[in-house]
């Protein structure tokens, strides 16, 4: 194999490219007018996390614009992915961004459908979608890998940008291929972070699925999980949360604990653990609204990040 | 159709006649529309007025109409979208900035409502509009507002 230059300047993509476990995690811009209140929120996840997302207008609702608080987590020593939706913006304002993002320090992008904004409190909204999720990706390849606009005008310097997109795992049935997953790799995909998986026996069989179609060596996959509060929390996700399954033996151990959030946090670091050890995990994504203290205390439980420096 | 559209605004007086006639006349029909049932009836009365009016006043279907206010001249087709009057890029002759062989929709709409009774109205501050009403009937809406369903008007005496 010939040596990979790296695509941007981050602890992700040097922590993905040297084979360790990665570990990410995820936070939401505050409703809030002052950089102050984006640190209180993850600054415990620093030195931790190798990266922390930033969610973008999460909930189809207005928030601190993911750009400013990715700017100021990383203006602070905490690297961002910063989420791109293509709800809000149109091309032009997309490419404009991703420039932006780059001169900010933000090494990592997650490009997203994002949500209807009639899910959200302004249902009256345009939905911009001017492009989608999979063309923003090949618009910011574009930028970053042959230093041009679409319309050929030139780059210089070019965005360094690592590149990500979502995905669910799923049960690979006979027959079935990675159709969504090839797609983003030849749109520009680096990474990907899956929607949370808790039923890591379907995670196995879903691998090596993307192994079989030659899609593993060719995509680093980050699995989505998060400490779950309570059984009636995972109750609730199993049947609002698109594409999640967590295992009734799972919600069984959380009803029968007398300290339901601290078994929650408990089983996530078994899990990230576990993860760990499966071949074709690139990393954990470690994900839980308004909770990045839980996911920090489960980055530093696991162990992980002590078994790298010793390595 | 552009020469309809400019027909339709220079006779903006008597097609805001027509509609005021027609929009009492479907007033009159709400407790048909709500036996009927407003869902049932969404659809075809929606494509029939994406019909006439799209061959009136080149209609995009906002589902929230403002032609008694924009002298009969429709704000959509403006290739802004501005609902609030023009934007400063009117050409000499009237022409729209970004379609140079189109009259500015605004300066149409000017002309057409000061020929209306209603010539104020065009000085009204329009709202923001409303995406999630794209595609729907402006009509059945309007008669909703003039006479509400009983089960609405409950809810609105309760807020």
């Amino acid at each position: 194999m010939t040596a990979i230059t790296n695509r941007s300047h981050g602890r992700l993509e040097a922590a993905l490219r040297s084979g360790h476990f990665t570990l990410t995690a995820e936070t939401s811009p505050p409703d809030a007018g002052a950089a102050a209140p984006v640190l209180e929120r993850a600054a415990c996840l620093k030195g931790l996390a190798d990266a922390v997302n930033v969610t973008d207008g999460a909930g189809a609702r207005a928030h601190m614009s993911a750009l400013a608080a990715a700017a100021i987590l990383a203006r602070h020593g905490i690297e961002p992915v910063l989420q791109f939706t293509a709800r809000d913006r149109n091309r032009m304002a997309l490419q404009a961004d991703l420039l932006g993002a780059a001169a900010l320090d933000i090494p990592n992008i997650l490009c997203l459908h994002g949500d209807d904004p009639r899910k959200g409190d302004q249902p009256e909204s345009k939905p911009v979608y001017d492009i989608d999720s999979r063309e923003l990706m090949r618009t910011a390849r574009r930028m970053r890998d042959e230093g041009t606009f679409p319309s050929g005008r030139e780059i210089a310097p070019r965005p360094g940008l690592l590149i990500g997109a979502a995905d669910l795992p799923v049960e690979p049935k006979p027959g079935w291929k990675p159709e969504a997953l090839l797609g983003k790799i030849d749109a520009g995909a680096d990474f990907v972070q899956t929607q949370y998986c808790f039923d890591l026996a379907l995670l196995r069989r879903y691998l090596a699925a993307l192994a079989d179609h030659g899609v593993l060596p060719r995509l680093f996959v980050i699995v989505g999980i998060g400490p779950i509060a309570t059984a009636r929390s995972a109750r609730w996700m199993n049947e609002n949360l698109f594409g999640v399954h967590i295992p009734e033996p799972m919600i069984l151990r959380l009803e029968k604990a007398q300290d339901q959030r601290a078994e929650g946090r408990r089983i996530c670091v078994e899990l990230v653990q576990e993860l760990a050890e499966i071949d074709g995990v690139a990393g954990a994504h470690l994900m839980a609204p308004k909770q990045e203290q839980a996911c920090a205390e489960v980055i530093a439980e696991s162990g992980l990040l002590t078994r790298r420096q010793a390595a | 159709m552009y020469r309809v559209r400019h027909w339709s605004i220079r006779h903006s007086r008597l097609l805001e006649s027509v509609y005021r006639a027609f929009e009492s006349s479907l007033a009159a029909m709400a407790p048909l529309f709500e036996r009927i049932g407003y869902a049932r009836l969404e659809r075809p009365i929606a494509a029939f007025e994406r019909q006439a009016k799209g061959l009136m006043f080149d209609c995009q279907m906002c589902g929230q109409c403002a032609l008694s206010s924009t002298g009969m001249s429709c704000p959509m087709n403006c290739p802004k979208s501005l609902r609030n009057g023009p934007c400063g890029g009117v050409r000499a002759d009237g022409n729209c900035e970004v379609k140079p062989a189109m009259k500015c929709v605004w300066v149409a709409a000017w002309e057409g409502s000061q020929a209306m009774r209603g010539a104020a109205k065009i000085l009204e501050i329009q709202k923001p509009v409303d995406h999630s009403l794209k595609g729907t009937s402006s009509w059945l809406r309007v008669v909703r507002e003039l006479r509400p369903p009983p089960a609405a008007a409950k809810a609105k005496k309760s807020a």
